[in-house]
């Protein structure tokens, strides 16, 4: 499955390094990544993928949620599919 | 390709402005489950509901987790029991049957102890409306509607006598409970086939074996992004159109996605905005923004007819299959800003019933005194429906007489359902009109052939 990580909060040094590592240890891949301030938050976008990943799309979401707890960020991890379906007039994605 | 500012956006659409997914509804026809054993009728519909939607509730929050949007409501959709029943006489047993299977596979609701009477009722269809009372009274998590009339049949007026006096004793069946069962009770002009939302989900008898039908919601959406438009009126339905495609599309892809995953069919999604009680997420709100003081003001009719006829726009682009009621929803109990404007004198029934000419559904979740008479309720339902017979759309009523309340006082019933005002209705007596019964011949314009 492709997704996208966001990760919004307050910006401090290591949070990418941090993210990154996760993912790394989950065998997720990053194919994309950018980051911005958006009304005054430090926000992170990375577009992922899970299909080389041992670990399935839950376990994957729990270990970023606490990676987020222990930054004090906010990490969500979404298939891609939402974004297509809201945002872009053609799709034929699925999860 | 989508920017990093729509993936904020779809965010805080979820975190802020109470985006969710009202339900995924699976509609399952229980045609042959027909026996003319009671056993052996709710045997089979035991195991045909089982395995159709064990794993609706898990396919549910699976689908939600990975698309990280809620997906509030689980349910379930059955034939009208008045049909599944009509041989076997079973339909009091069909319901604990029902009531069991909701518990064991955790679905929020079951809708479908319904019967088609608009143009006149057969003796066990009779048999079986009488049984309501007890049937809401008894289970949980079952709902209940009746259509009474279609823009083809004309409005069966015996059936609309007797719902007044249904409506009550399901009121007195419940009166320990603010009369809780008349909640699950809804009363129907043009009622469709493929409605995902409750009280008056059923699974018609066109509709595919098993079918997964999508409710979607997103009131709060709608009014933030309003909030930010400072145009004129067209400029605001421009708005509500491209917000209500979003909402839609997020629908589309659960419908897709859930039948799918369960090998069913993927039916409809339902574009009605339903609002909860929770503030932020309200239909009235959306109203307010446009520009009234409080909703009831003079402009309310027109600014939801505005909203409805955008929403529809925005949302048909957004979804293969349209259907449902598909039009915004003014249930009082369940909207923060309804019960606000009726508690301060803004809002009151006339002005409700003239909203439902524009919009879906009708007078729902509406309570009254306890001491309002049957007929009274009869004639009640018997104006709704006639707006939407003669205007060739869906009217429903789902209205509640609270026991032992009146005029100011409160029901409570809690969760999706809200709290309600109990609102003042005329008491001149119509029982002369009520008790002629008969027919009310269909419109003129209903002659299309």
């Amino acid at each position: 499955m492709k997704a996208i990580v966001s990760v919004i909060g307050k910006d401090k040094k290591g949070i990418i390094a941090k993210v990154a590592t996760k993912l790394s240890d989950l065998d997720v891949n990053i194919e994309d990544i950018s980051q911005t301030i958006m009304q005054n938050f430090f926000t992170m976008i990375m577009a992922v993928d899970l299909s080389e990943s041992s670990h399935n799309f839950e376990e994957v979401k729990q270990e970023l949620t606490a990676t987020g707890q222990a930054l004090g960020v906010e990490i969500h991890i979404q298939s891609q599919s939402i974004f297509e379906s809201m945002h872009q007039l053609t799709t034929n994605t699925t999860l | 390709m989508y920017t990093n500012k729509e993936i904020i956006e779809t965010i805080n659409m979820v975190s802020h402005q109470h985006l969710d997914v009202r339900t995924i509804t699976m509609g399952i026809s229980l045609m042959d489950c027909i026996s003319d054993s009671k056993t052996r009728t709710c045997e089979k519909i035991y195991d045909k509901i089982m395995s159709r939607a064990g794993n609706l509730v898990k396919v549910g929050e699976q689908i939600s987790s990975e698309i990280g949007v809620p997906i509030v409501n689980k349910r379930v959709s059955v034939t009208p029991i008045s049909l599944v029943s009509a041989s076997s006489r079973g339909h009091l047993e069909i319901i604990r049957t029902l009531d069991k299977i909701a518990e064991e596979i955790g679905i929020d609701f079951l809708g479908g102890y319904s019967a088609l009477v608009h143009k006149a009722m057969s003796p066990y269809e009779e048999e079986f409306i009488r049984s309501i009372p007890e049937a809401l009274s008894t289970t949980n998590k079952i709902c209940s509607s009746v259509n009474v009339a279609t823009s083809k049949a004309g409005i069966n007026m015996d059936a609309v006598a007797l719902m007044g006096k249904i409506v009550k004793e399901c009121a007195l069946a419940t009166k320990d409970n603010d009369s809780m069962a008349c909640a699950k009770l809804v009363v129907f002009a043009n009622a469709v086939e493929d409605n995902p939302f409750m009280a008056g989900a059923f699974l018609g008898s066109g509709e595919d074996d098993t079918v997964i039908n999508v409710g979607v919601s997103g009131p709060g959406v709608v009014k933030t992004a309003l909030e930010k438009v400072d145009g004129d009126l067209t400029q605001v339905a421009e708005c509500i159109k491209q917000t209500a495609f979003k909402i839609t599309r997020v629908g589309q892809l659960v419908a897709k996605e859930a039948a799918k995953r369960l090998g069913v069919s993927s039916g409809i999604v339902d574009l009605s905005l339903a609002p909860t009680p929770v503030v932020g997420d309200s239909v009235a709100h959306i109203l307010e923004e446009i520009g009234l003081e409080s909703v009831g003001a003079c402009g309310t009719t027109a600014t939801l007819a505005m909203l409805n006829d955008a929403v529809k726009k925005g949302g048909i682009m957004a979804s293969s299959h349209v259907g449902g009621l598909s039009g915004a929803f003014i249930p009082v109990s369940e909207d923060a800003g309804m019960i606000k404007a009726t508690e301060i004198g803004a809002l009151n029934i006339e002005k409700l019933e003239a909203m439902t000419a524009v919009c879906s559904v009708g007078l729902d979740m509406i309570a009254v005194p306890g001491d309002t008479e049957a007929d009274v309720i009869s004639a009640l339902i018997a104006d709704e429906i006639a707006i939407g017979v003669v205007n060739t759309k869906t009217t429903a009523v789902r209205v509640i007489p609270v026991y032992g309340k009146k005029e100011g006082e409160y029901a409570e019933f809690g969760g999706l359902l809200g709290r309600a005002p109990i609102m003042k209705i005329s008491k001149y007596s119509p029982s002369k009109f009520i008790s002629r019964g008969g027919r009310i011949p269909a419109p003129l314009h209903s002659n299309k052939n």
